[in-house]
């Protein structure tokens, strides 16, 4: 594990700030998200990433913008970090027209081509031949740009994992795994789960490079991010980066969270992500009490003009019930 | 001129190939090997490793990988060596290709052809001898194609990687050393109708891949009888073309269906349901289907034969609709 949390701060502190309001901005988007699930404007299956923002937020800070995302069902902090708008995304959450899906998704389909922002898959593992698909385009055209793609440990599991860590490593694909080790897929702890609970260790099997990274802490991971993205730009193959992280929430808005001791959710929000880095910045005289209060209200403002576009969003007329299930032709 | 199906899927690959830098066949042994069924047999030489890719056998993978690569601006074939293996990458078909632009609200398309071989008569046994075109073909989001004769094996993979969206080619592992002439029509054949191989104004028989040629004898001996059966080849399981189906069948009033799948389920028992919901009152006798019986494949030949449609269940069926059985 990085051990940064010590030491001055590594990263610029123009960066600094930015990732704070972008950790804070999905903090304060998902508790909306869990309320307006409770008011039964949010439907359907809804995985909150509070605790977890660190990871998006370092990672996608560090990739270029022609880089290209896979994420998971547990999206919405990616997608906003990506540069989605709070409103496309809250009004596909919404399932109205005017989401980034055109409501066809919701919260766990979140698309956005401009931004290369390939979803939202919820089948666990399996945006991971996708990614590895998309760093071959961009290999077999001399694109030097990097797929990242977001996955749990519970992914590690399926057997996608390992064939496209295979294929990736074997002809030398510049994908980076980014996993998201929260510790429970779904309610099954690791390591009730896995053999091999050292994640990094699965990956050196295939040859691939590693890190382990503390992903509670913005800084550790978005350095993580630029190391392992600098070498799959540099065409030296796919890298693996362990992110240790923990969801504050239970899986989905379904889950009673039977299966974890609330002390250890508890000691696992001592090490909050937008807690720790803000005590950081106070520490060293970057951010003052009354910024960090304007910072947090600026984000609050987004969420409520966010839930104000969804709300005053349209639904789509079932006439358009079948399109885009196949691409219209030109006649 | 006469070649055989391999040969007019060799050319039409390397049409593909050849014009389009885009292009790339990936799949298991399709490189050094020459391919399974030696379809793409000094590919390796000519286009190169980047381009004819070998893979391990990971069949999630590689299809999704496909998949990826069409996202980004390929235009990949990916050759599954048989639909049995098809399975391991079901997810990836069915959960990815085909739902990707719907979730997406129209965002993304994927042209992606997938080829797999498909079929038994060949003593494989019960895992190398499924049917699952039906699986496929239930899939919104997908188009399922399946060449049966010269024309269409040189002809249909223009058009399936010209779609925009993913196209599936089932071939008939029996079919690639079946000869034939060439047709001047090749170049004109489409992935959107079913057609008329044979007139008849008896009964309609509707047939696909590897089933079109028994259907065809099935025809040509009830002709000796004084029957005239209309022989329809599917071609495109998904979607289905309605309406020369149900045209045929208005113009015979008999319809006997015949498929390789197992009945359950078969896309003969969805044509049947099209039928008597657009035809029901044009029919002078209940539809007739000719599927595989309802069991593992087994291996000997005598039980094997039996568990298949042939010429003489399809005989059979034709004279019951007719009322001469």
């Amino acid at each position: 594990m990085s051990e940064t949390a010590a030491n001055a701060m590594t990263i610029p502190r123009e960066l600094a700030l930015e990732l704070l309001r972008d950790m804070v901005r999905i903090r304060r988007f998902e508790e909306r998200c869990a309320d307006l699930y409770g008011k039964q404007k949010i439907r359907g299956f809804l995985h909150l990433y509070i605790g977890e923002e660190a990871v998006a937020t370092g990672a996608i800070h560090a990739l270029q913008p022609d880089d290209a995302i896979v994420a998971t069902y547990r999206e919405h902090g990616h997608a906003l970090v990506r540069g989605i708008s709070a409103n496309a995304i809250m009004a596909e959450m919404y399932g109205k027209r005017e989401g980034c899906s055109r409501g066809r998704g919701g919260s766990m389909h979140i698309f956005d081509a401009a931004t290369r922002f390939y979803g939202g898959n919820a089948i666990v593992g399996g945006g991971l031949p996708l990614a590895v698909g998309l760093a071959l385009a961009d290999r077999m055209q001399d694109r030097p740009r990097v797929t990242a793609a977001f996955f749990g440990e519970g992914a590690v599991a399926e057997g996608a994992f390992h064939e496209s860590m295979n294929l990736a490593a074997l002809w030398k694909l510049p994908v980076a795994f980014f996993c998201e080790n929260n510790f429970y897929a779904m309610g099954t702890a690791l390591s009730r789960s896995e053999s091999q609970t050292d994640l990094c260790a699965k990956a050196n099997a295939f040859r691939v490079p590693t890190l382990k990274v503390d992903g509670m802490d913005v800084e550790a991971v978005y350095e993580a991010t630029v190391q392992a993205a600098a070498s799959v730009r540099r065409g030296e193959g796919p890298f693996f980066v362990e992110f240790q992280t923990y969801r504050y929430r239970a899986h989905s808005m379904f889950d009673p969270d039977l299966y974890r001791d609330k002390a250890e959710i508890e000691a696992w929000k001592m090490r909050g992500p937008i807690h720790h880095l803000t005590n950081r910045l106070k520490a060293d005289g970057t951010l003052t009490e009354e910024a960090f209060l304007a910072l947090d209200a600026k984000a609050s403002q987004e969420v409520e003009a966010a839930t104000a576009f969804a709300e005053a969003g349209t639904w789509e007329p079932v006439e358009d019930l079948v399109r885009d299930v196949h691409t219209e032709l030109a006649a | 001129m006469m070649m055989t199906y391999r040969e007019a899927m060799r050319q039409a690959l390397h049409d593909a190939l050849s014009s389009d830098p885009r292009v790339f066949l990936m799949g298991e042994d399709v490189g050094k090997y020459g391919g399974s069924y030696a379809v793409s047999k000094g590919f390796l030489d000519e286009f190169g490793p980047a381009r004819i890719r070998d893979t391990p056998l990971s069949e999630l993978a590689f299809v999704g990988a496909g998949i990826g690569a069409a996202l980004g601006g390929m235009r990949p074939i990916v050759e599954v060596m048989t639909v049995n293996f098809s399975l391991l990458a079901l997810d990836q078909i069915v959960n990815t290709a085909a739902l990707y632009r719907h979730m997406s609200g129209g965002q993304f398309s994927i042209p992606l052809v997938i080829r797999m071989a498909t079929g038994a008569g060949r003593q494989l046994a019960a895992q190398h001898s499924h049917s699952f075109e039906n699986w496929y073909a239930c899939v919104p989001g997908i188009k399922v194609v399946a060449p049966a004769t010269i024309d269409d094996a040189r002809g249909m993979l223009k058009p399936a990687l010209a779609d925009p969206d993913p196209v599936i080619v089932f071939e008939h592992a029996l079919l690639y050393n079946a000869e034939g002439e060439l047709g001047d029509g090749w170049q004109q054949v489409d992935i959107r109708s079913a057609k008329i191989l044979r007139p008849g104004r008896d009964v309609t028989i509707c047939a696909y891949g590897g089933t079109v040629g028994k259907a065809l004898d099935a025809a040509s001996e009830l002709a000796t009888e004084g029957i005239e059966a209309e022989v329809v080849d599917l071609r495109v399981l998904r979607p289905l073309d309605d309406e020369t189906i149900i045209a045929s069948v208005r113009r015979t009033r008999r319809a006997v269906l015949v498929d390789e799948g197992w009945r359950s389920g078969s896309l003969a028992a969805e044509i049947s349901a099209r039928i008597m919901e657009q035809a029901f009152f044009d029919l002078d006798a209940p539809v007739a289907r000719v599927c595989s019986e309802e069991v593992p494949m087994p291996y000997p030949k005598h039980l094997e034969d039996a568990a298949l449609p042939q010429r003489a269940k399809i005989v059979a069926a034709v004279r019951q609709v007719i009322g001469k059985g």
